[in-house]
C-alpha cells in the first residue's frame, strides 16, 4: 500500500464524520436542544427586549462556544471508543489530513449550529437583518467556525487521551477562543445594527477572525500530527 | 521465500528499558509465526517495533525489504496491527468501516467485496451497525479493513481475547484464509495449544530474548 495523500485522507475522514453525525443525530437530538435552551434562559434572565437585542450577538456566540464544547468531546469520543484514531496513527496515515478533515467536519455542524441559533434570536430578541448585514453576518459565521474548527480539533485531539477530559477540555479551550468570541460578537452587533452600530464596522472583526482561523489552520496541521503521536 | 522481517542482533528500547535485548529472528513470507511467552516478556514490543513504532536502538532490522532504522514511515503503511481494540467505528456499518479505509488508500469497490468475501462477512451482515455485532464479528470487520489496505504483514497482539469457541474458531479460519490470500502473520498469544495449531512456526520470547520454541 502506498502512503495515501493528504487530499484523499481529507475527503474520507470528512465524509465519515458527518456520516457519523447523520447516524447518531447527536447535534439535532443533543446539542440544537441545548443551544436553543440556553438562549431562552437568556431571554427569561435578562427579561427586557431592547437588553436582549442589544446583547443578542454575544449570547448567539456564548450559545455556540458551550454547544462547542459538545460537538468537539463527541468529534473525539467515536474516535478514541474503539481506538479508531490509534488505528490511523499505526497506518501511518497523513494526520495533517485527519486534522482537516476533521476541523471542516466540525466548522459544518458549528455553520447548522450557528444558523440555528441566529434564526433563534430573531425570533426570540426580535433583532433585525438588513442585507449587508446578512453577507456581514455569514462571513462572520463562515469564519468563526472555520476557526472554532481548527482549534476545537486541536486542542480535542490534545486532550481525547487525558484523563478528566470533560473539564480539561474547557479549561484549555475557553481561553484560546476568546478572540473568536470578540470578534464574532463585535461583527455580529454590527450585522444586528445593535446600539446603532454601522454594518461596515464589523469586517475588521471579521479580518481578525479570518487570521485566527488560518493560523490555527497552519499551527493546527503541523502540530496535530506530533501531539497524537505523544 | 522472500523474507517478510529480519532482525539481526536487534536491540528494542522502551522506556529507558531494554525491552528485546538482542533478538535474530526472521519470518519468511506466507508464515504463520507464534510469539509465545510470559506477561512483559516483551512479544508485543517486538509487534510494536515491526510495525514501526518503536525505535531500533541497535543491530539491524528490515521489515518487507524497508530499514526499520531510517524509514519506519514507509513500514507503518504497510503492515496492519491489531491490539486488543478493533480501530473501527461503532456508528458505522460494517461496509462504511470497510469503506472509510478503503476511500483512505484509494481501494475499489470490488475489493472492498474481496475483503468481506475473505473474512466471511455476509451481504446481510455489511449494513449492520459495529456496535450490534458480536466480539468475533468485529475482529473479522477489524480484519477486512487490514485487506482492503493491502497490508502485506499483518502484526496481531492477542487476536483471540474477549472471543468465544466459536469466534476463536473463526478467526483461525480467517487468518488462514489471509495466509493463503498472501498475507504474513505474526500474532502473539497466550493460548498456546490453540495458537499452535495454527501457527506454521513458534518463537518463545523470554526476558527480551528471542528463541526458536
Amino acid at each position: 500500500m502506498s502512503r495515501p495523500n493528504k487530499g484523499k485522507v481529507f475527503s474520507a475522514v470528512l465524509i465519515k464524520d458527518l456520516r457519523i453525525e447523520l447516524r447518531s443525530r447527536v447535534l439535532t437530538n443533543q446539542v440544537l436542544p441545548f443551544a436553543g435552551l440556553v438562549m431562552i434562559m437568556f431571554a427569561f434572565a435578562l427579561d427586557n427586549d431592547d437588553v436582549l437585542q442589544r446583547v443578542a450577538g454575544g449570547l448567539i456566540w456564548l450559545a455556540t462556544l458551550f454547544s462547542s464544547l459538545i460537538i468537539i468531546q463527541r468529534s473525539f469520543a467515536v474516535e478514541s471508543a474503539d481506538h479508531a484514531l490509534d488505528s490511523l496513527r499505526v497506518a501511518g496515515i497523513d494526520l495533517a489530513g485527519v486534522f482537516f478533515g476533521k476541523a471542516i467536519a466540525l466548522a459544518i455542524k458549528l455553520i447548522v449550529l450557528d444558523f440555528v441559533l441566529i434564526v433563534t434570536a430573531m425570533l426570540l430578541y426580535r433583532v433585525d437583518l438588513t442585507g449587508p448585514g446578512l453577507v456581514l453576518l455569514v462571513t462572520c459565521v463562515l469564519c468563526s467556525a472555520t476557526g472554532l474548527g481548527f482549534v476545537g480539533t486541536l486542542y480535542g485531539g490534545l486532550t481525547a487521551g487525558a484523563k478528566g477530559r470533560e473539564t480539561l477540555l474547557p479549561l484549555l479551550l475557553l481561553p484560546v477562543v476568546a478572540p473568536v468570541l470578540i470578534a464574532a460578537t463585535r461583527a455580529t452587533e454590527a450585522a444586528f445594527a445593535s446600539g446603532g452600530a454601522q454594518t461596515s464596522e464589523g469586517w475588521a472583526w471579521v479580518g481578525l477572525l479570518a487570521i485566527f482561523a488560518a493560523v490555527f489552520g497552519v499551527g493546527g496541521s503541523l502540530a496535530f500530527g506530533p501531539l497524537i503521536d505523544e | 521465500m522472500s523474507e517478510v522481517i529480519s532482525f539481526v542482533d536487534t536491540v528494542i528500547v522502551y522506556d529507558n528499558f531494554p525491552a528485546v535485548a538482542g533478538a535474530t529472528f526472521s519470518v519468511a513470507s506466507g508464515e504463520i509465526v507464534l510469539l509465545q511467552g510470559p506477561n512483559g516478556a516483551g512479544k508485543t514490543t517486538l509487534l510494536r517495533a515491526c510495525a514501526g513504532l518503536l525505535p531500533i536502538a541497535r543491530g539491524k532490522a528490515t521489515v518487507l525489504g524497508v530499514d526499520l532504522k531510517s524509514d519506519r514511515a514507509t513500514v507503518r503503511s504497510q503492515v496492519g496491527m491489531l491490539g486488543h481494540s478493533n480501530g473501527l467505528y461503532q456508528d458505522l456499518t460494517v461496509a462504511e468501516n470497510i469503506g472509510f479505509w478503503s476511500r483512505l488508500v484509494g481501494a475499489g469497490n470490488d475489493d472492498i467485496a474481496q475483503a468481506m468475501r475473505l473474512m466471511g462477512l455476509s451481504e446481510r451482515l455489511s449494513e449492520v451497525k459495529v456496535s450490534n455485532l458480536s466480539a468475533g464479528q468485529r475482529r473479522r470487520c477489524a480484519l477486512a479493513t487490514l485487506i482492503v489496505r493491502r497490508a502485506r504483514l499483518w502484526l496481531l497482539d492477542e487476536p483471540h481475547a474477549g472471543l468465544d469457541a466459536d469466534g476463536r474458531d473463526e478467526l483461525d479460519k480467517t487468518l488462514r484464509s489471509a495466509r493463503d490470500a498472501g498475507a504474513t502473520v505474526v500474532f502473539a498469544s497466550h493460548e498456546i495449544e490453540r495458537a499452535k495449531a495454527l501457527a506454521t512456526r513458534s518463537f518463545k520470547v523470554e526476558g527480551g530474548v528471542v528463541g526458536e520454541a
